[in-house]
């Protein structure tokens, strides 16, 4: 099946089965690897992308319906050389161990500012329910608050 | 040329940190023997015997940067960081200018054994030095030739070698340098008091890549014109691959082949999706076992009293604890998952009889030669490239799958991507062992302890890997079995440690399982010391004595004990152990010695709509020298939180043959909500840097159980705790 959407900025079309999750056609068709596979279920959230601004485990995505739509990835979550507010939380509070998590939580978390500038506690634990194994949780916390202080701090 | 390489093989093999001690024992197994290497593996006495197969360490580039070929692989436990930091503290140059790559079996120093043991630092830090120190010698000869004066004149820093009237940087003595065959004699070491970068919290070498998502995972490994293969695996446990017939697999779309060798059948396709979809319609003919495991099953053969017996332990006489006034208690852990995020995957590209896998790999050397051994080729025709890992934890010491992929890139002529599903790996993988620990134990008028006996239960950890023989060689997988006798993986943590105890003895009771199971974090650490610190708090209770100054009664004034008193001092302290706190509120203690780094936590919790909450972890550890105290407090918080996620919430269950569950979101863990604050107490004692992956993962569980009674006077005995609250 032929779909057009846009990922990054870029107009891309692809050929591809219907039902193939939009993670495989990022990572095999586009070669894009900063999404990453986890467990094919949406339940670890490592695969999380933004589609027409929301936040989609893009694992459980058949392509089909990616048809039309505006996908941001990691690679395009920071606009030319200046890091995303997330992206420099993570660096300021040393967030990753093996990292492979980190580029989902770090879109789930970049979706949430946009709709909750600055979150309390209780809804980071509400929302961000990706699964870090490295046990990197405590500092994400921390980075969490902090790209909410940068991102406020830039408007 | 286009860069130096500097081939050090000689140094390196001479420098080795090889310890033979298990080597040419050679004698009938017997009881003291068997306590001997016990006390000594406890004691860290015993290292793994590393050999590096040693080609190029350093490349000095025309650019004056260096690049280090590490033998061990990052999986996020900062390594890279820490070896960064220990080669250019000797090699006097910019923190910034050095870069950490994976050696692969071809090239570079690749470690005979894992990644593991928390060993990496610990076992590279002298040798690393060494070599660090060896190559700025010979940059610094080289300089001195470009000089004409002598090498005794100049000094080294900065990236810099400094004469009285010139200076030449690295980049042009690499530049203008011909001869790099130097030997090297005389080396000083720098010491402690001059080190500029080992010991500061620099920020990870990884951590920009990491943050930006282009940091490449074994599975996200391609090679031009790669397809994509999926393998049948055994439905149930104990099913054995018998024959295949394709079936109508060949015809489905986008098949490129169907694949049926001896060991196994799979489908290679120019998807994933149809790769997977082609599986489905493969005829497999599997021997399936005489009768489905069931739980009751797993529960009958890891019982203390049940299978091989062995005492690893034995001080004085603890006949005593025959009488009926014996304080007896049990504990008991599930068996669990690793949950590694990144599932095991691996790319092979096989042509002319020669193949590269790229993958993520604990083990990169055995890897490689079971490939060879399965695709009847040499090894060095076997180039394994370890990648990042996503998630380390013991998985990645069975690598099955670059079998698959090699079979099936040669058999396509084309480079072949397989990997696990999720279900696959709570399957197909390896699972920790389920444990049962009986503790025993006589307490005197004055609440001392008289006798203590500790018995620990367990499945394969050690036991039935490659890792053993690999240990052992030349001694085949069972003989060595047979000559440690207890599975030395499934009684770490296990020694008793209290030994102004006169009269204690510690017996492991091994079972196989009719399923894999094997290394985890930590291995049997952390079920074993919930098992020996519960009980610890349950005699202080009885006795009606602070569990602090309980714990330190019984710990000895020698080395090993004191280091075990401070930390539990240190952690006591920065937690305010014994104030009083908020109403619903309440601390548990617990402390372990694991590969000589003691560590004490106090955890806080609280229970809420009966979940059991931890607010607040207090730890104290003193793994020796720091080099990276961000990087030590990293792994503490993260062992923590992963042994948390296992002491709360994590089990799987057999039923039919089948692990349950088989899936995130029902396999259950710790999230974001579940992580408590935690503040980490460095030690440092001593002038090497000790193991830091895995023993923080020690105390935790008995420190919550612990906190858990103090808050509602009901002891749980059993792992996952959340489970059994009610």
């Amino acid at each position: 099946m032929r779909i057009d959407f846009t990922i990054n900025g870029i107009p891309k079309t692809v050929d591809v089965p219907e039902n193939m999750p939009l993670l495989w056609v990022v990572r095999d068709v586009l070669n894009m690897k900063g999404t990453k596979f986890g467990c094919g279920q949406a339940a670890c959230g490592a695969c999380t992308v933004h589609i027409d601004g929301d936040a989609i485990r893009s694992c459980s995505f058949a392509a089909q319906y990616a048809q039309s739509k505006h996908i941001t990835t990691i690679e395009g979550l920071s606009s030319g050389e200046k890091l995303h507010p997330v992206q420099q939380a993570w660096i300021e509070e040393i967030v990753p161990q093996c990292g492979y998590c980190q580029p989902g939580f770090m879109m789930s978390v970049a979706n949430l500012l946009d709709k909750i500038p600055n979150p309390t506690d209780e809804e980071i634990d509400d929302n961000i329910t990706n699964i870090c194994r490295c046990g990197t949780y405590y500092r994400m916390r921390k980075a969490i608050h902090r790209a909410a202080e940068i991102k406020s701090s830039q408007l | 040329m286009e860069k130096k390489s500097i081939n050090r093989r000689g140094f390196i093999l001479k420098t080795g940190v090889g310890l033979g001690v298990l080597l040419g024992v050679g004698v009938v197994a017997c009881g003291p023997l068997r306590r001997t290497i016990a006390q000594k593996v406890d004691e860290g006495g015993v290292g793994y015997k590393n050999e590096y197969e040693a080609y190029i360490w350093f490349e000095l580039q025309q650019d004056g940067s260096v690049i280090l070929h590490s033998p061990k692989v990052e999986m996020g436990q900062g390594i890279f960081t820490a070896l960064a930091q220990i080669a250019a503290e000797e090699l006097e140059m910019d923190f910034n200018n050095i870069k950490v790559v994976h050696a692969t079996t071809n090239h570079g120093p690749i470690d005979a054994l894992s990644t593991g043991g928390s060993l990496t630092v610990s076992t590279l830090y002298q040798p690393l030095r060494e070599l660090a120190s060896t190559m700025r010698e010979m940059i610094k000869v080289n300089a001195a030739k470009l000089m004409g004066v002598p090498a005794n004149t100049l000094t080294v820093k900065n990236g810099e070698v400094i004469g009285a009237n010139a200076k030449l940087s690295f980049a042009e003595i690499a530049t203008k340098s011909t001869d790099w065959h130097l030997k090297i004699e005389n080396l000083v070491l720098k010491s402690k008091k001059d080190f500029t970068l080992i010991g500061k919290p620099i920020p990870r070498i990884d951590l920009v890549p990491k943050v930006k998502g282009e940091t490449l995972y074994g599975i996200d490994s391609t090679f031009p014109d790669m397809l994509f293969g999926s393998v049948a695996r055994p439905p149930v446990f104990g099913a054995v691959f018998k024959s295949a017939e394709a079936g109508n697999a060949t015809n489905m779309p986008g098949v490129v082949k169907v694949i049926i060798e001896d060991s196994f059948a799979g489908v290679v396709a120019k998807s994933r999706v149809q790769a997977e979809d082609a599986k489905k319609a493969l005829k497999i003919n599997w021997i399936m076992p005489d009768k489905l495991v069931q739980q009751a099953d797993v529960e009958a053969l890891v019982k203390v009293g049940v299978g091989k017996d062995v005492i690893i332990q034995k001080e004085g006489n603890t006949a005593i604890l025959k009488n009926e006034d014996t304080f007896t208690k049990e504990y008991y852990s599930p068996l669990g998952a690793h949950a590694h995020i990144e599932p095991n995957g691996s790319v092979a590209f096989y042509q002319d009889g020669k193949v590269v896998v790229k993958m993520s790999t604990q083990v990169a050397k055995i890897t490689r030669d079971d490939v060879a051994k399965a695709l009847k080729i040499d090894a060095e025709n076997v180039d394994i490239q370890s990648q990042y890992l996503g998630g380390g934890f013991g998985r990645r010491l069975q690598t099955s799958h670059a079998i698959e992929a090699a079979l099936m890139s040669k058999s396509v002529g084309k480079p072949v991507h397989v990997f696990f599903e999720r279900t696959e790996e709570f399957q197909n993988g390896v699972l920790r062992p389920p444990t049962h620990n009986i503790l025993k134990a006589k307490l005197d008028a004055n609440g001392t302890i008289e006798a203590l006996e500790h018995h620990t239960a367990s499945a394969d950890v050690a036991f039935n890997s490659a890792i053993l023989a690999n240990i052992f060689k030349p001694l085949s997988s069972s003989i060595a079995e047979s000559l440690v006798g207890a599975d030395f993986g499934a009684w770490r943590g296990g020694m008793i440690q209290y030994k102004n105890i006169k009269n204690y003895s510690t017996t492991a009771y091994h079972k196989e399982l009719p399923f894999q199971t094997s290394w985890w974090r930590g291995l049997g650490l952390l079920a074993n010391t919930f098992a020996i610190e519960s009980f610890m708090d349950e005699l202080a209770h009885h006795s009606k004595q602070d569990p602090l100054a309980f714990r330190l009664k019984h710990l000895p004034d020698d080395e090993r004990g004191r280091s075990i008193k401070n930390v539990l001092k240190a952690a006591c302290e920065k937690a305010g152990w014994g104030k009083s706190l908020p109403e619903g509120r309440a601390m548990g203690l617990a402390c372990s010695i694991d590969v000589n780094t003691p560590v004490a936590q106090v955890a806080e919790v609280e229970i809420k709509n009966g979940q059991i909450k931890v607010k607040k972890v207090t730890c104290a550890i003193d793994p020796g020298i720091i080099i990276n105290p961000d990087g030590v407090k990293a792994q503490t918080e993260g062992a923590i939180i992963m042994g948390l996620s296992a002491t709360l919430f994590e089990e799987v269950t057999v039923k039919d043959g089948l692990a349950t569950p088989n899936a995130f979101g029902y396999y259950p863990m710790a999230y974001l909500r579940d992580a408590p604050e935690i503040d980490v107490v460095l030690l440092s004692s001593g002038d090497n840097p000790r193991g830091v992956g895995e023993p923080p993962i020690g105390p935790i569980g008995a420190a919550i159980a612990n906190a858990v009674f103090n808050l509602t006077g009901k002891r749980l005995n059993r792992i996952p705790l959340q489970s059994h609250i009610s």
